[in-house]
């Protein structure tokens, strides 16, 4: 059994007393690179409606896990590329990533001791308060109010944290089973 | 007795505080955001970043592709008998009208030359695929693939094989960006078919239908009647169907009429569109008044509108 399923117990969500292995920083610019490409994949209807600002849940994600090495100015630097790719105005994205790390800074020391679905709601805080931004920055620049569905994103984004604090955290499990044995 | 260093020990450094970053980067942004919205000195950069993204792009687009593809492949041959049927039964309907208007034209272009009219656009045209949608809910963007490489310039008309559907605002070397005509305030002169009444559509955004501005509610305009380019603009070429008047209220309480439109062109729906090259013969601007009749620099609101 244990030959056939190796890596379900790193599947499973990490407890907070739990020391992680430190993240491999080509790990995290894969993960960054990933969400970027996920950002701006054509998609249509509905699915374009719904569709989460990854690149910010992997951003919150380091920002909780590895302060050290991504913070402030990495998230400046990622909002700068998806102003780019998205064709918006310059800095837009920039200074939502970065209110939205310092964000994480805030409360990154307490919010691990929460079960996944409860992290997943102050997650969804964080994430309205980065769209709130966004929308107050283009509303000064004259752009009108969007609809309703604006608010759908960061409440997908919520739910999926759960889903990729997991696939987050599995590459830095320390490979409990072979040392008991 | 050597003194203890009051230093943090490297191993607990870590750099300015997280409060003082955000003030530095939040600000940085804030200028980057004023100087993008009024001065465009950022396009260059906008460029580079563009073009190394660029690839990356392209890329994710395969997947799509190649799904289309295999679709097509396994599309049953059933589908594709009915579908020349009714393709040919189409040819036949089609046939008398297509005829007539082959002499219609040709009777057209001679009274043409005979008015000495100006011949209608020949001028080059790109055919281009839309690439994806942009995802900025507050803006109405496309992105096709061609651009700077393909001769395609900032400001040229797009359309698709129904009518209007935007204008390029920015050109990169290999795609380009479309502002649709739905997109806020984005602009078009039109003039009813029917009647000949000149107006100007702009765009409402997202989710919201186009209109006609500063227009009288005594204007000769009507629920059905089709807006095409007037052509007054020098961008788009004159003739080419915009849109559909959906509703008009005249409120006599108001200054205007409030008339709402719907575009014809599949705004938001064509793959393949065709990007005008902008027309070349237009004169020269007229010469701004001199002396005491000119009109006070404070007041005047715009400059003229050039014309042909």
């Amino acid at each position: 059994m244990r030959v056939l399923l190796p890596n379900v117990a790193s599947f499973a969500p990490a407890s907070p007393e739990e020391i992680l292995r430190p993240a491999r920083p080509w790990f995290i610019a894969l993960s960054l690179l990933l969400a970027l490409i996920a950002n701006i994949a054509p998609l249509a209807g509905v699915a374009m409606v719904l569709r989460p600002d990854f690149l910010a849940l992997v951003l919150l994600y380091w920002c909780i896990r590895e302060p050290r090495r991504v913070g402030v100015g990495v998230a400046w630097f990622v909002g700068l590329l998806m102003d780019v790719a998205d064709a918006t105005v310059f800095g837009q994205h920039a200074l939502a990533y970065a209110v939205l790390a310092y964000g994480a800074e805030y409360f990154r020391r307490r919010v691990l001791r929460f079960p996944l679905w409860q992290q997943a709601v102050q997650v969804a805080v964080l994430l309205v308060l980065c769209a709130l931004l966004v929308l107050l920055v283009r509303y000064i620049g004259g752009a009108p109010l969007p609809q309703w569905t604006y608010a759908a994103p960061p409440l997908v984004g919520a739910l999926l944290w759960p889903l990729l604090s997991v696939l987050l955290q599995a590459p830095q499990r320390p490979q409990r089973s072979r040392s008991r044995r | 007795m050597r003194p203890i260093s009051v230093d943090t020990p490297a191993f607990f450094n870590r750099g300015p505080s997280p409060l003082a970053r955000l003030a530095f980067f939040g600000l940085l942004a804030l200028v980057l955001l004023f100087t993008d919205t009024r001065y465009r000195y950022l396009e260059n950069v906008r460029h580079a970043t563009a073009t190394v993204l660029y690839p990356l792009q392209r890329a994710l687009l395969m997947p799509g592709a190649a799904l289309g593809y295999v679709g097509d492949y396994f599309g049953s041959k059933r589908e594709l008998a009915d579908e020349n049927t009714l393709l040919k039964r189409e040819l036949v309907a089609t046939g008398p009208a297509s005829q007539g208007y082959a002499l219609a034209q040709r009777e057209n272009l001679r009274l043409k030359a005979l008015l000495d009219l100006r011949e209608q656009y020949g001028g080059a045209a790109t055919a281009v695929q839309v690439l994806y949608a942009g995802r900025d809910p507050f803006t109405q963007k496309l992105f096709v693939d061609k651009g700077s490489n393909a001769g395609i310039e900032a400001g040229a008309g797009v359309i698709d094989e129904t009518g209007v559907v935007g204008q390029v605002t920015r050109v990169f070397p290999r795609m380009s960006e479309v502002t649709l005509i739905t997109d806020r305030d984005q602009a078009v002169p039109v003039a009813v078919e029917r009647s000949g009444a000149r107006s100007v559509m702009f765009g409402n955004g997202t989710g919201r239908a186009p209109d006609l501005r500063f227009t009288a509610p005594s204007a000769d305009l009507q629920v059905g009647d089709r807006l095409v380019t007037s052509g007054i603009d020098g961008t788009y070429p004159p003739g080419l169907a915009v849109a559909e008047i959906t509703s008009v209220v005249r409120d006599t309480g108001q200054m205007f009429a409030r008339i709402a439109c719907k575009p014809l062109a599949g705004v938001d729906r064509s793959e393949y569109l065709l990007v005008l090259a902008r027309p070349t013969s237009l004169p020269p601007r007229p010469e701004e008044p001199t002396g005491a009749g000119a009109v006070r620099k404070g007041i005047r609101l715009k400059a003229p509108p050039r014309t042909r």
